[in-house]
Parts: structure tokens; C-alpha cells; sequence
């Protein structure tokens, strides 16, 4: 890749010194340009960049920022689900927050997914790390992450009914729990 | 994909009626499981062929409690996750709620935030160092080790009034500024500290049982490390240089003058050698931070979240007011959500919180350095020896009060 030194006058030259980097939004800006629906919408707010990925296309959206030469998001950070609440249509959300070790910027995908159909494939294929976090998604909210190796609860027993971040689940549980 | 399991000749699986392989349960009480971690050792001898990390042991709903507490209550919630580096866990989540609320914190208080959260890990890590060698059978490192961290906690509860639970920062600053005498006494601790280390050195660095111990064990190659989401000392410890201090600063981190470890070994010495260097270099930031010191305000001038002075109570009404409104219903926090990272004494702590506008978080989410890490230990221990998993654990770091949450 060019550095961009020597041909400031080169308007169509790509320049990528630190500081004249595309950022996140002009990299989900650029990616939507040439893939129609990837993206739903892409909000920034409070300095941090979040792009709403319509559920079948989070593989690939996942795979094109962590391989691509100006983005490289090869670090999931994390990934949460949330309830919005049991009125609310889509009821669920899951966020992916993506980092980049050498670039050190940061991005967050949303996934909303309605509790009917509460499915969201799997980006274990692209971070191995996704593997707990989605395990814990699906144990404390209820999100079914297809196609995961290994889709286990992981912090609450395995006869545990119901899942426990879900706004209508009480505080306190609906009866004292024992191991049987 | 290096995970292939590297089984010598004369171990390999064959297919004999009496089948060898033997599933055995290591934990929860297990001591060197730090905590009530089970690990289900799937054994062909002294053979680890697959190792099967258990948790939730310790589950006690932390995140579903700050969806019923308010902003500031929240506070003491992070002290009892990482209880061996609660300031840290503070900071990131007051600083998540401070960028939601667009607060501007004094430089006196990001100040003393660096300064405590700088012997906060040198605590943390101390704590790693006694417990690792305790495990791997050197017991003498573990009262040097604590007698060090003792001075910190002394300190901390100078500060704070707490030891181990210190909720010491807040949502626009600090409790209370730092008492008096306090550099003096944080002068007498950095004063003895390096001599410390330099016991530490003596007691493991060269010693041969320890380094056949850990050399060559638990590795993890860099690419490995990325793809499962390793960070702090055991990304470092595979050669990556990360470090969220530089990469994303917070609290004035860039001004500080600092050196982030990196080895290259990507095994259990390796990340041994990080955090021996990072004690160092927290030392280092503490007498810059010393320094730096400046008299001024340690609170936000924000009168609707931070509590007022005691003397402004009894002498101004609007200061009372406040004063009982934030107490008795909080105050509303912007619609919104952030993600902040900070780099705690295990690695990449990340707080999400989102507000739906009220006094109270719709949600909170805890990226736990300990959770992530302790997901790749099947990775590590893959054709190891079962003593190795002792090694592995340790050299991780975990605390399940964090894993768990």
C-alpha cells in the first residue's frame, strides 16, 4: 500500500498515514456502497460507531471487517445480548464489539432478532473467542446462535428453566433452586 | 490452527478392550482452581487429551442486580467481580456511565485514578505471583508477596476505608480526595518495592524447578491468542503489543511514561516475565503519577449527579436539594450506549451500559478479561501433563468472581 508521501497531488491515491486513516464509519460507509443490505443503519453516537446488520448477512459482514486491509477487526471484543424489553418489537439485540489489534480502532455490529424467531448464526467461525460469549448469550437471554459447536449453558445449571437477563424473569428467581 | 495434540509415540491412543482413557473431575475444591473452578479432564495416563473448563460456581446474577440498582449504586456491584483489582473495575464502569452523562473529570481526579489504579495492579498482581508459585510449590514467594500487597491495601483503605472493596471512585470523580500524608506513605511503599522485586527475581527467576515448570508449557501461538480474544499479560506474553493504555488511552494514560512487557515465548514463563516487567512499570507510573499531583477539585462541577460538599449542604439550599434528589431517585443518564475498555491487571475489561433515559441501566455488560482467557485453556493444555494444568491456570490469572459475575 502506498504511504502517500511523495504524491500529495494524486487525489485517487489511497493515503494511509495514522492519522488519515478511514475510520469505522467510513469503512461501513464504503462496505455498504458495495454490498446493498448490509447494513439496516449506522448510527454514531457518544464517539463510538454502531452499524445494525440485518441477521443473515452478520457472517459476512463479521468476515469482510476482520480480513479487510483497512478495517482488520481480528479481535472480537465482546459479545452481549440485551432484552429492550418485553413490549418492544424486535425484542432482542446482540452486540459485537469488534477491535482491531493493529489499528486499535473499534466498532459495534447490533443484530436484532424478535422473540418468535429468536436465531442468530454463529460468528465462531470467524473469532474462536465468540464461542463463551454466544454460550452466554444464549444461557442468560435466550438467543439461539446457529450452527455453534457447542451450545451449552455456561453460567447457570443445565435444568435451569427459562433465562435470567430477560426483562419478565424476577430479580429472585420464581422458586428457591437446588441442585437435584 | 496449531491445535492439534502432540502426543509422544509412546503415549499414542490405541484401541485396547480395556479402554485407557479416564474422565476425571478437577475442582471445584481443587485448591490451585483458584476459586470453585471445575475442569473435566478427559486423561489417557498423566495425559491431558481434553480439558473441559466448568463455570457458573459462582453466578450470582450481577448483571440482572444493576438493572434494579441505580447509576451510583452499581459502583459497589464491580468491586465484588475482580476482587483482586476492584479499582479497576470502578474505573471502567464509572467511565462508561461518565461518557454517557458527557462529564468532564477534574485532572486531579484522573490523576489520583491512575495513581490508585497503578497500585491497585501491582496488588493484583502480587496476589497472581504468591498464588502461581504456591501452586507449582514454592511457598516462601507467597509471604514476601503478601506482605508487599498489605502496605497497598493499607493505602487503599487510607483512601478509600475499604480494603478489598473500595468503590473509591465515582460517577463524575472520586469519593473524597486523598488524606493527608497519603504521597508520603506512598513514597515509603515505592521507596521498598523495587528491592522487593528484585526478592521476588531471586526466589523464582532463576530457580530451575520453577522454569522446567513453566518453559514450554501452556503455549499459545500469537495468532491463537487474537483469534480466542487473549488480552492483557497473556496476549503479551504470545509477543503481541497491546495494551489499551496506549492503543485506546483514558484517564490521561497517554502522558504517562511507560514500557508495555511483550515476550515471546507464548508459554507459561512468558506471561510469568510480562507481569514481572509490568510490576515494574506500574511502579514506574505510580512516581509519575506522584509527581503529577496538583491540588484542585477531585469532583465534577455537575450539581444534578455529583453529590454536594457536606459544608455547601448546610449552607446552600439548591445544594440540598440536589443532595437528596440524587440520593432518593437518582439521577437520569442520556439515552444511549457506550462500550468502554480499560486495561485491567488481567487484560481488556469492557463495560457495556445501555440507558433507556432513567436513573436506572436497561443494561450492563461485563467483558470480563478472566472469562475470555480461561475459554482457551482447553487450547493451552491440550497434550499436557496433568501437574501442567496447575502451571496453566495459574500463569492465566483468573479470578471467578469476574468469570462468573
Amino acid at each position: 500500500m502506498s504511504t502517500g508521501a511523495n504524491n500529495e497531488r494524486n487525489v485517487s491515491e489511497p493515503v494511509t498515514t495514522p492519522d488519515q486513516r478511514p475510520t469505522p464509519s467510513q469503512l461501513v460507509t464504503a462496505l455498504q456502497r458495495e454490498h446493498d443490505g448490509w447494513f439496516a443503519e449506522i448510527v454514531e453516537a457518544y464517539g463510538e460507531v454502531t452499524a445494525v446488520v440485518p441477521r443473515e448477512h452478520i457472517g459476512a459482514v463479521c468476515a469482510a471487517l476482520k480480513t479487510g486491509a483497512d478495517s482488520q477487526f481480528n479481535f472480537l471484543a465482546d459479545l452481549c445480548g440485551v432484552d429492550r424489553g418485553v413490549e418492544e418489537e424486535p425484542r432482542f439485540e446482540v452486540n459485537y464489539h469488534l477491535f482491531s489489534t493493529t489499528r486499535h480502532h473499534r466498532i459495534r455490529l447490533k443484530v436484532l432478532v424478535t422473540e418468535a424467531d429468536a436465531h442468530v448464526p454463529t460468528v465462531t467461525g470467524v473469532w474462536r473467542t465468540a464461542n463463551w460469549h454466544e454460550r452466554e448469550t444464549f444461557d442468560l437471554i435466550g438467543i439461539i446462535f446457529d450452527g455453534h459447536p457447542d451450545l451449552r449453558r455456561i453460567l447457570l445449571p443445565d435444568d435451569w428453566q427459562g433465562h435470567a437477563l430477560r426483562k419478565d424473569f424476577p430479580l429472585r428467581g420464581y422458586e428457591p433452586y437446588s441442585l437435584k | 490452527m496449531s491445535s492439534t495434540i502432540n502426543i509422544p509415540a509412546q503415549f499414542e491412543i490405541v484401541d485396547r478392550p480395556l479402554d485407557t482413557q479416564m474422565t476425571i473431575s478437577m475442582g471445584p475444591q481443587h485448591p490451585s482452581t483458584h476459586g470453585v473452578l471445575r475442569l473435566e479432564l478427559v486423561l489417557d495416563g498423566e495425559l491431558v487429551v481434553k480439558a473441559t473448563p466448568d463455570i457458573g460456581y459462582l453466578h450470582t446474577g450481577m448483571e440482572k442486580l444493576f438493572e434494579y440498582k441505580k447509576y451510583q449504586q452499581g459502583i459497589v456491584i464491580t468491586d465484588r467481580m475482580d476482587y483482586l483489582n476492584p479499582l479497576g473495575n470502578n474505573l471502567a464502569y464509572v467511565m462508561a456511565v461518565e461518557k454517557l452523562l458527557a462529564l468532564e473529570i477534574p485532572e486531579r481526579a484522573q490523576t489520583i485514578r491512575v495513581l490508585m489504579c497503578e497500585l491497585q495492579r501491582i496488588a493484583s498482581h502480587l496476589v497472581w505471583l504468591a498464588t502461581h508459585a504456591l501452586d507449582l510449590g514454592a511457598m516462601t514467594v507467597f509471604f514476601y508477596c503478601f506482605r508487599e500487597r498489605e502496605k497497598i491495601l493499607n493505602l487503599i483503605e487510607a483512601a478509600s476505608g475499604g480494603r478489598l472493596t473500595p468503590s473509591y471512585f465515582r460517577i463524575g470523580g472520586l469519593m473524597m480526595d486523598l488524606p493527608s500524608g497519603f504521597e508520603r506513605r506512598v513514597q515509603q511503599f515505592q521507596d521498598g518495592f523495587l528491592k522487593a522485586v528484585g526478592e521476588f527475581h531471586t526466589l523464582l527467576t532463576g530457580n530451575t524447578i520453577f522454569r522446567k515448570r513453566t518453559q514450554g508449557v501452556g503455549v499459545i501461538s500469537a495468532e491463537d491468542a487474537i483469534d480466542w480474544g487473549l488480552s492483557g499479560p497473556c496476549l503479551r506474553g504470545s509477543g503481541i503489543d497491546l495494551d489499551i493504555r496506549r492503543a485506546n488511552p483514558y484517564s490521561g494514560y497517554e502522558k504517562y511514561d511507560f514500557e508495555v512487557p511483550t515476550e515471546q515465548d507464548c508459554d507459561v514463563w512468558a506471561r510469568y516475565l510480562v507481569r514481572m516487567r509490568e510490576l515494574k512499570e506500574s511502579h514506574k507510573i505510580v512516581a509519575q503519577a506522584l509527581g503529577r499531583l496538583r491540588p484542585g477539585p477531585v469532583k465534577a462541577d455537575a450539581p444534578k449527579v455529583v453529590l454536594p460538599d457536606r459544608e455547601a449542604m448546610k449552607t446552600h439550599m439548591d445544594a440540598l436539594i440536589h443532595h437528596f434528589l440524587i440520593v432518593a431517585e437518582g439521577f437520569d443518564v442520556p439515552a444511549g450506549e457506550v462500550y468502554h475498555p480499560i486495561e485491567a491487571s488481567k487484560g481488556e475489561l469492557g463495560v457495556y451500559v445501555k440507558s433507556d433515559g432513567g436513573p436506572k441501566p436497561a443494561r450492563v455488560h461485563f467483558r470480563g478479561p478472566s472469562f475470555v482467557n480461561l475459554s482457551a485453556l482447553p487450547l493451552m493444555s491440550e497434550g499436557a501433563m496433568v501437574a501442567d494444568i496447575v502451571a496453566i491456570i495459574g500463569s492465566l490469572d483468573i479470578v471467578l468472581g469476574e468469570i462468573d459475575r
